[in-house]
């Protein structure tokens, strides 16, 4: 016998939950202990109060388990609202990459015209080393990443996505 | 300003909550708790052998009362050892509100003594849970726990109290709003109320398909069950869970569905074009093979949980509501539109065909005690009491749900979800303490009940006269039977050697044991447990080898149902010995 993978969907959920001890840890703790994926998962306060937080959920899963993980998060007692961005409509996903290059020479003006190009900015410069700060759709990211591997690539840092609805409606 | 410790606020909370009764053992972490129960007269304290016992007790008072139970335990290994009871009434839906000590503030995270991060271990076996850092909140913490563990689909409410915070006094003056942010379903859409009622008033061959919702809904949920089965017609199955919300004597009762179930309830699930599923989960063990389950029904799934619809079985019509409302207003509507009962005689005869195979019959014997015997004797001699019957985990439990029959909702309490060997003796003591005059049995097996057998001195200390009926096999009897049909009669540990003697356990308790193995013997053995006006273990030894049929093997489909030993192969493909 062996075990056999279902086919998955990339959705990404946002959460609006108390800003309390724990509510990350409840959310997460649920991911795991129910065998869901999280790509990646991003929150910080969000109200005037300092009372809710929103949280960003790049998950994955065939469907059925997708609306699954909507009902398991929405049962959650500090969690107040949960929205399907994937399944609402158009919307905008961003994110935000620190990239770390070191070199000198030839790759050092190759990793300069290149991060022009994708509009990423130098935030620090040494002789020898590049940080570029760079923000986007997690795609464009991805390409940058894997550009400035060949030009000298040592750390990068990521922040996940956030995501928002197109227009005036709210998630 | 007045002011009052923790542990006083604490008290005075629950009393206002009307709180009569905790279950609970001492420790280092809850004694200005203690000293705090000490001090006043309106909550008793029910001082049990292990906290486990304290967890079960509570879930026993729970079922049988639908009032909360309440557990208090101290840090560390207290809150531990209650971990498996709070789990058990996290798959059940029990609402438990389970108070643990904590170590002081400062402490926490330093490995003090007796240390456990209780909140993170019971994170995901609970409803809510809490670690209150303020006397001030205590209040409003305990408050909110209550209405979370009762209301909604019930469940278990941990709060964490380090010892600070019930030592340092707040404010008593203070009135903190309590948090109105947990929500839960009521009433059904009258939308899908109507078109539930119009499938099933045009249904050739319904079914209801009942949980332990409908008991969890409360009394009168049960009574719309009675009243909608009559208008449609319709025959009535439950789950583990669910047995007493329509009565076993009822005319259109099926017996329980599942793994264990009569064959005209499965027949009838699999067989049937409507069926509502009234506050049950298509669980594992009542749906068997997944794509094999009643695959050309309309599924119309009222549950006041919406992550338990479409969870394993796609359903057409789902409606998140409380059961017991969303069938008051399925009952008006049909009244509303003048719907006659429909005329289902077809579908009737065809139940009457599975009747005949009397699934449920067994293999008599004058030599020896038949454990199904065991139980219709027992149900014989007690129903006119209307018992509440506990129970531990396996055969006995299956045999007590199939041969012991139950008329009313919160008689019936059994570990359905979690399966927790043990259960049954602290269950019944729960039960006992919530109706001091009830009759109150606890049926067991031999291995089962050793698992929290220490309860016995608490049911001694408070005069409980619980009743605890062993079908003793000498065998973990569902795993010899496991692996007897899928294991080729390899038993592996499944022995139940080295039994201590119940009888001689019982006396030295301070109880009546009895014993009996003769068949003809047994009505006045049971009788003599009846009369006896105090706790009593009854050794019943049964048939050791006998199986529980009918049964759905793993991964089979309901209509698969194994009847009789005989038509058992004692092999099994790897795929079904995945499934549990």
């Amino acid at each position: 016998m062996h075990i056999k993978q279902e086919i998955t969907e990339r959705h990404v959920l946002t959460l609006t939950v108390d800003n309390e001890a724990g509510t990350l840890a409840r959310i997460a703790g649920m991911f795991t202990s129910r065998g869901y994926n999280i790509d990646s998962l991003t929150v910080a306060d969000i109200s005037e109060d300092h009372a809710t937080s929103r949280i960003t959920i790049v998950t994955r899963g065939p469907p059925p388990v997708i609306d699954q993980i909507i009902a398991q998060c929405e049962r959650l007692v500090p969690v107040h609202k949960v929205t399907d961005l994937t399944e609402a409509g158009p919307h905008v996903e961003r994110e935000l990459a620190l990239v770390k290059v070191s070199g000198v020479g030839d790759q050092r003006v190759e990793a300069m015209r290149m991060a022009d190009i994708y509009r990423a900015r130098v935030i620090d410069v040494t002789v020898n080393s590049f940080i570029f700060e760079i923000t986007g759709g997690p795609d464009k990211i991805d390409t940058f990443v894997t550009l400035m591997r060949e030009v000298g690539l040592v750390e990068v840092g990521r922040t996940g996505i956030v995501g928002l609805m197109r227009g005036s409606g709210t998630s | 300003m007045p002011e009052k410790s923790g542990a006083e606020i604490l008290i005075d909370t629950l009393i206002e909550q009307g709180v009569d009764t905790v279950f609970g053992y001492p420790g280092g972490a809850v004694l200005p708790i203690y000293d705090a129960l000490f001090q006043q007269k309106k909550i008793r304290h029910v001082l049990v052998r292990h906290e486990a016992g304290a967890a079960h007790a509570a879930e026993g008072y729970a079922r049988s009362t639908g009032k909360p139970g309440v557990v208090l335990v101290t840090s560390g290994p207290g809150a531990t050892n209650a971990v498996t009871g709070i789990a058990d009434a996290f798959l059940d839906s029990i609402p438990l509100v389970v108070l643990t000590g904590q170590v002081a503030t400062n402490l926490i995270g330093t490995d003090a003594f007796q240390e456990a991060d209780t909140v993170g271990i019971t994170r995901h076996c609970s409803k809510h849970n809490y670690l209150v850092k303020d006397p001030a909140d205590l209040a409003s913490t305990v408050r909110e726990a209550f209405k979370i563990a009762t209301k909604g689909r019930p469940g278990p409410v941990v709060i964490d109290i380090p010892k600070n915070v019930q030592v340092a006094t707040a404010s008593t003056d203070v009135k903190r709003p309590t948090p109105s942010r947990f929500t839960f379903a009521g009433e059904a859409d009258y939308s899908e109320i109507n078109r539930a009622v119009e499938l099933l008033a045009h249904a050739k061959a319904p079914i209801l398909y009942t949980g332990g919702g409908v008991i969890n809904s409360g009394p009168a949920a049960s009574v719309a069950l009675r009243e909608l089965a009559a208008l449609s017609g319709a025959p009535v199955t439950s789950t583990l869970m669910g047995l007493g919300a329509y009565p076993a004597s009822g005319d259109a009762w099926l017996g329980m569905l599942g793994m264990h179930g009569t064959y005209e309830a499965n027949m009838a699930m699999n067989q049937c074009d409507v069926m509502v599923c009234l506050g049950a989960r298509f669980d594992d063990r009542v749906t068997g093979r997944l794509d094999a389950f009643s695959p050309d029904s309309i599924k119309i799934h009222i549950d006041i949980d919406r992550s338990s619809i479409n969870k394993t079985i796609r359903v057409d019509l789902p409606i998140v509501a409380d059961v017991g409302t969303a069938m008051r207003q399925m009952i008006d509507v049909w009244k509303g539109r003048k719907y006659k009962t429909p005329v289902l005689d077809d579908w009737w005869a065809r139940i009457a065909g599975w009747r005949a195979v009397d699934c449920l019959s067994y293999p008599g014997s004058t030599q020896e005690i038949m454990p199904q015997y065991a139980i219709e004797r027992l149900f014989a001699a007690t129903k006119d009491r209307s018992p509440i019957i506990t129970t531990e985990v396996g055969q006995h439990q299956m045999w007590a749900a199939q041969h012991f029959h139950f008329d009313a909702p919160n008689k019936w309490l059994t570990s359905g979800g979690l399966g927790t060997m043990g259960y049954g003796l602290p269950a019944a003591i729960g039960a006992q303490m919530g109706h001091p005059d009830a009759l109150v049995i606890d049926i067991a097996g031999e291995a089962s009940i050793q698992m929290n057998i220490q309860e016995m001195g608490t049911a001694t200390q408070y005069r409980l006269p619980v009743k605890v009926f062993i079908l003793n096999n000498e065998w973990m009897g569902m795993v010899r039977q496991w692996q007897e049909l899928t294991y080729e009669s390899r038993f592996s540990e499944s022995y139940s050697d080295s039994l201590p003697d119940f009888v001689a356990l019982a006396e030295a308790y301070g109880w009546k044991g009895i014993r009996c193995d003769d068949p003809g013997k047994l009505d006045d053995a049971i009788a003599e447990m009846l009369a006896y006006d105090g706790p009593v273990m009854f050794d019943c030894r049964v048939h050791k080898t006998s199986n529980c049929f009918p049964m759905i093997p793993s991964g089979a489909a309901h209509t698969d149902m194994i009847l009789h030993s005989d038509e058992v192969s004692g092999t099994m493909d790897d795929e079904a010995k995945a499934l549990v």
